[in-house]
């Protein structure tokens, strides 16, 4: 089994290496930020089980600070990700102690109205461009040596290698700290706090401080994930902090599988996918995904890589009788 | 100075919006003993587990343990000192493996429970205890398979195995038998007695065979007070614990 894991992940971070070359470049990079934020989610959802629909909050957030920062005080990409991390994971903390006692939909809509909160800041504030948001954020230096602005023209095409390396590597690093963070003694213990809370108290688990560790772990994650997608874009704007993005980044997750290391992954290329296939169809898009939504909750209701799991493992159970 | 009664609850009482579940209780448990608390339903035995493990905080009265008052800590504070419940439904973890659900036990001696960096091979030294566990209820077979699958005999097992994973001082079983068939009754029972040689435990149970095979002492609850307190033959005889019973538990 683990050697069909080692084969996966490398199949998978080979296919990362020679993406730019098949296709868009700066398409590949959307589906990797979007894809990163989708497995902080999960790290919440999925494996501690709190709801939360507040996400776009540290999303957005962390893209504000990082576009403020990178445009304005000439800091590298690099460590303008970094601090767009840990600001969120500092707004992960306070919206944790405010929240992490309640269960459920009072979870749910308790970061909805704290996400609401940052929403209107994001609006109001003098630094952060109103309704158009921060535009013309620099690419900038990576370390201050490499320029991830670059473009280089290989066979007529332009490819932004440089920025591409560097959001691949933000990926790269971000999935692995989820991915250790879930199977780490901590995770062990999320898990059984997802399985059945009381038991877990019975314990001995102080499960508030445990759940707010996950919380401020899946918000930090969060903010990498929006802060690279500022320097990709050149641009944080008011739809990153709306509840628009904390419904899709729900939504990516279910129809990959609520749970599984790689369902957020592939959730999140389905649908960036799909909007980005039907642009062309102007506001239908939304009822299509809807209606895909639908089909994909009737049809998988694990996502799609919770079924292809739940398949080997009945084909496992039937193959030991 | 160690204390005679490893649990002592001075006027207990538990009032639910004017509804008194638990009202002035003084139930004092021996150490090494079996102490069974029976009674019809609605009696508020389950409310005093919860009062003991602090799922639920008392209206008024104090909980003693070891001669110290524990009434306001928090529930994980009364796990740590070894104080350990099983719940009324069963209290596994039904998406983690047998093995897994043993070892989360187990783990948090180990102090790593925040540790997020750390790969899960740091685990691996648990594993033969976690074995040994598992063994202990006849359960090492199934360590790798899902909880989810296990008969419900075999997941009651799984929670005592869980429970004795971190050497509880004292064990609250919330009706460990209930639900079961013969052939299962027979088996917990037996478990029961052996896992109660070096500690103490308080159990809920209905099944009167199974009480008076198991305990030493018995307290009879009715209507959140103590109607009757000793050993099996001297309380089934009390006049008044039969006519609470009549047209109940012994219709």
């Amino acid at each position: 089994m683990t050697s069909v894991n080692r084969k996966l992940w490398t199949a998978l971070f080979l296919l990362g290496m020679v993406a730019p070359f098949l296709l868009y470049p700066v398409f590949v990079m959307q589906l990797l930020c979007f894809a990163l934020f989708a497995c902080a989610f999960n790290l919440l959802t999925g494996y501690t089980g709190l709801l939360s629909f507040g996400h776009a909050a540290f999303f957005g957030g962390a893209a504000y600070i990082t576009g403020y920062l990178v445009k304005n005080t000439g800091l590298t990409p690099e460590l303008g990700v970094l601090v767009g991390t840990l600001a969120a994971g500092m707004m992960g903390y306070i919206f944790g102690i405010l929240t992490i006692r309640r269960q459920g939909i009072y979870f749910a809509m308790i970061t909805l109205a704290l996400a609401q909160v940052v929403f209107f800041i994001a609006l109001k504030s003098p630094f952060t461009g109103g309704e158009d948001g921060l535009q013309d954020i620099p690419r900038g230096m990576f370390l201050g040596l490499i320029d991830l602005g670059h473009t280089y023209h290989i066979a007529g095409k332009p490819l932004e290698l440089n920025l591409y390396y560097f959001v691949f590597a933000v990926f790269c690093l971000g999935f692995w700290i989820i991915h250790r963070a879930i199977h780490s003694p901590f995770g062990q213990v999320l898990k059984a706090i997802r399985e059945n809370e009381p038991r877990a108290i019975s314990l001995g688990y102080k499960v508030e401080r445990l759940k707010l560790l996950a919380f401020v772990l899946s918000a930090s994650l969060a903010g990498t994930a929006g802060a690279t997608k500022s320097i990709v874009f050149q641009l944080a704007s008011l739809t990153d902090v709306s509840w628009h993005i904390s419904g899709e980044v729900i939504l990516m997750t279910l129809l990959g599988g609520l749970g599984t290391v790689l369902g957020p992954v592939v959730g999140a290329f389905t649908v960036v996918t799909l909007q980005s296939e039907l642009s062309a169809l102007g506001s239908w898009v939304m009822v299509v995904i809807g209606a895909t939504f639908v089909v994909c909750v009737l049809a998988f209701r694990r996502g799609f890589v919770g079924e292809v799991l739940e398949k080997i493992r009945i084909r496992a159970i039937k193959h030991n009788e | 100075m160690t204390a005679e009664y490893i649990i002592e609850t001075r006027e207990l009482t538990k009032e639910f919006s004017g509804f008194m579940a638990v009202s002035g209780v003084n139930l004092r448990v021996k150490k090494g003993s079996i102490h069974a608390l029976i009674g019809p339903n609605g009696a508020g035995k389950t409310t005093v587990f919860n009062l003991l493990t602090k799922f639920l905080s008392p209206s008024s009265g104090n909980i003693l343990f070891n001669g110290v008052d524990i009434t306001h800590e928090k529930p994980a504070d009364v796990a740590l000192r070894g104080i350990i419940r099983s719940f009324q439904i069963s209290a596994v973890f039904p998406k983690l493996s047998p093995f897994e659900n043993v070892r989360v036990a187990l783990q948090r001696r180990l102090g790593t429970s925040y540790h997020f960096w750390k790969p899960s091979s740091s685990l691996d030294v648990l594993a033969e205890r976690t074995l040994e566990l598992l063994g202990s209820v006849g359960l090492e077979e199934f360590a790798h398979h899902h909880t989810e699958d296990l008969a419900y005999g075999q997941k009651r097992a799984l929670e005592i195995a869980t429970t004795l994973a971190l050497e509880p001082v004292l064990m609250l079983l919330d009706e460990p038998t209930q639900g079961m068939g013969a052939e299962d009754v027979g088996k917990i029972t037996e478990l029961v007695r052996k896992v109660a040689e070096n500690r103490t435990i308080l159990m809920v149970e209905h099944n009167l065979k199974v009480v008076a095979s198991l305990a030493d002492r018995i307290t009879v609850l009715q209507r959140g007070s103590i109607l009757a307190e000793g050993e099996y033959d001297e309380v089934s005889q009390n006049p008044q614990v039969m006519e609470a019973y009549m047209g109940s538990a012994h219709a």
